[in-house]
């Protein structure tokens, strides 16, 4: 039988734009899984890191890791978020400023372990950029720093909050390999939240599934989010750019993605398209030419 | 004369030095805790704090006066445990401008402080620091423009304050009088060459030094930028 990392069982009111939100979650974690949390902004995916780190206190529940309670309402538990040890990624990075690349890092050793931090350094390319501050990074350099600081204590668990949604696709893919071959070397617990499918079913082989505060569904990715979109159809959302007539036709540009489309549709009178319509592209799936890229 | 003149001088700067070094050591503690404390009777820490901005300084100067007199406890008991007489003396005079300097030291690296982002010190903690850490190494190296502008304006407006010193400080020469007391005086004498010669300095000082400030800022304001 695997051991658990963490079980957390806990509620908190929780004030949206939304109005009024009570945060309800039962989960539990094995040691060395990457488990992603999936859903929506606004749901309370990030307050649950925070309940886990310590940053924010839940309103009843328990929290235990490794054996240890972090979190307990009704003993009056809750061990102070420096004595927790995790290594948290903010959204916003939180790198310090009055720091260089590499200071950052150390800052984060309790004990210095030169070595690791140089380690770090080689694994995430930032060995020529670490004695510049945070300021001089582009956004997605700033975001590898974060990932290496958060990694930099050895921590127990690892909580990355959207970790890549700055940086772009070439990058991010060489990203998502770089946290799994951590994950593979380090075997450190993770927990990850991110609203970007592609990259829960790419990281992951459990997904918890959030909605209004509560845990809609949780398991392997593919169950969970595939099985309603798992279809004789290939789908894709794009984004009207252009409409142009052509006797009968009309000839709509389109951006997918990265990539822009031209689909000839009927001039109907019903269906009228105009640049910035959200429209959906469906094809049948019996016969597309799929290549390896 | 001209000796009287230089240790009026002297004493106006030894005054703003010390008074500028004690709020420093007092100041950010103090700021740090409204800028982060949740508890809600902060807030009549902040406007008795805030006071001095806007009250009379004779108000002040009336009620230091009161608490120095060894007629009051605050007075008979210095006097009796330490031989200490506030009333009419620099020791009372600092702390007379301590307390009348106060704001201008705690609200700008209060506010410095507020306009971090939060997850800096959260991330600081979940790097496993204490609190004292984080303000040492986190909090306050990136809010260097606010203990810039701290440090100057209690600086000048220790410089520049009468009220307070006139009430609590006698114009003493060579003991509590500073120098825009001795402008008064001077004027009052009709000494206006002496006045004059006060007043330019004191003019030419605090512009010198907001001037200083500005130009720092300027440059700095560049070096933090949120994400």
């Amino acid at each position: 039988m695997e051991t658990l990392l963490i079980e957390a069982n806990f509620r908190k009111k929780l004030f949206t734009t939304q109005g009024e939100m009570i945060l309800d979650v039962q989960f539990s974690i094995k040691k060395g899984e990457l488990v992603s949390i999936y859903g929506p902004s606004g749901v309370g995916k990030t307050t649950i890191l925070r309940i886990l780190a310590g940053l924010t206190d839940a309103d009843e529940g328990e929290v235990i890791v490794d054996g240890e309670t972090w979190f307990n309402s009704l003993k009056k538990i809750n061990l102070q978020a420096r004595k927790r040890p995790v290594g948290y990624m903010f959204q916003d990075y939180a790198l310090f400023p009055n720091m260089s690349i590499k200071e950052n890092l150390k800052f984060a050793q309790t004990e210095q372990d030169p070595k690791h931090i140089d380690e770090l350094l080689t694994l995430f390319d930032l060995k020529e950029l670490q004695n510049r501050k945070p300021t001089m990074l582009s956004g997605g350099q700033q975001q590898r720093v974060a990932l290496a600081r958060a990694l930099a204590r050895k921590p127990k668990l690892l909580l990355l909050d959207e970790p890549l949604s700055a940086i772009d696709p070439a990058f991010r893919t060489k990203l998502q390999n770089e946290i799994l071959e951590i994950q593979r070397q380090y075997g450190i617990t993770t927990l990850l939240v991110s609203h970007d499918l592609p990259e829960v079913f790419k990281l992951s082989k459990r997904v918890i599934m959030l909605e209004a505060g509560k845990i809609v569904k949780q398991g392997d990715p593919f169950e969970v989010l595939g099985s309603k979109r798992t279809s004789g159809k290939v789908q894709f959302m794009a984004e009207v750019l252009k409409v142009e007539s052509e006797d009968i036709l009309k000839v709509l540009t389109l951006l997918s993605g990265n990539s822009l489309v031209k689909v000839a549709v009927r001039d109907d009178d019903e269906q009228q398209y105009q640049p910035g319509d959200k429209v959906v592209i469906i094809t049948k799936a019996f016969n597309p030419v799929i290549q390896k890229i | 004369m001209n000796s009287e003149f230089i240790t009026t001088l002297l004493i106006t700067f030894k005054l703003a030095v010390i008074t500028t070094a004690v709020l420093f050591v007092v100041g950010i503690p103090i700021a740090a805790y409204l800028a982060f404390s949740k508890n809600k009777f902060k807030v009549v820490a902040e406007a008795l704090i805030t006071m001095p901005m806007v009250l009379p300084p004779s108000v002040l100067g009336y009620y230091l006066l009161v608490a120095y007199s060894p007629d009051f406890f605050i007075g008979s008991f210095l006097e009796s445990a330490f031989n200490i007489r506030l009333a009419f003396s620099f020791s009372g005079l600092v702390v007379g401008s301590v307390l009348f300097s106060l704001p201008f030291m705690i609200s700008p690296i209060q506010s410095g402080l507020q306009n971090l982002p939060s997850s800096l010190s959260e991330a600081s903690s979940t790097l496993g620091k204490t609190k004292l850490q984080t303000l040492h190494r986190v909090l306050l190296p990136n809010i260097k423009p606010s203990i810039i502008t701290a440090i100057v304006l209690t600086f000048a407006h220790t410089i520049g304050e009468f009220g307070v010193v006139l009430m609590i400080g006698g114009n003493i020469p060579g003991e509590t009088r500073v120098a825009s007391i001795a402008i008064y005086d001077e004027v009052q004498a009709l000494n206006f060459d002496t006045a004059n010669k006060y007043a330019f300095i004191l003019f030419a000082i605090t512009f010198i030094l907001l001037l200083l400030i500005y130009t720092f800022n300027r440059k700095n304001s560049s070096s933090w930028k949120p994400f």
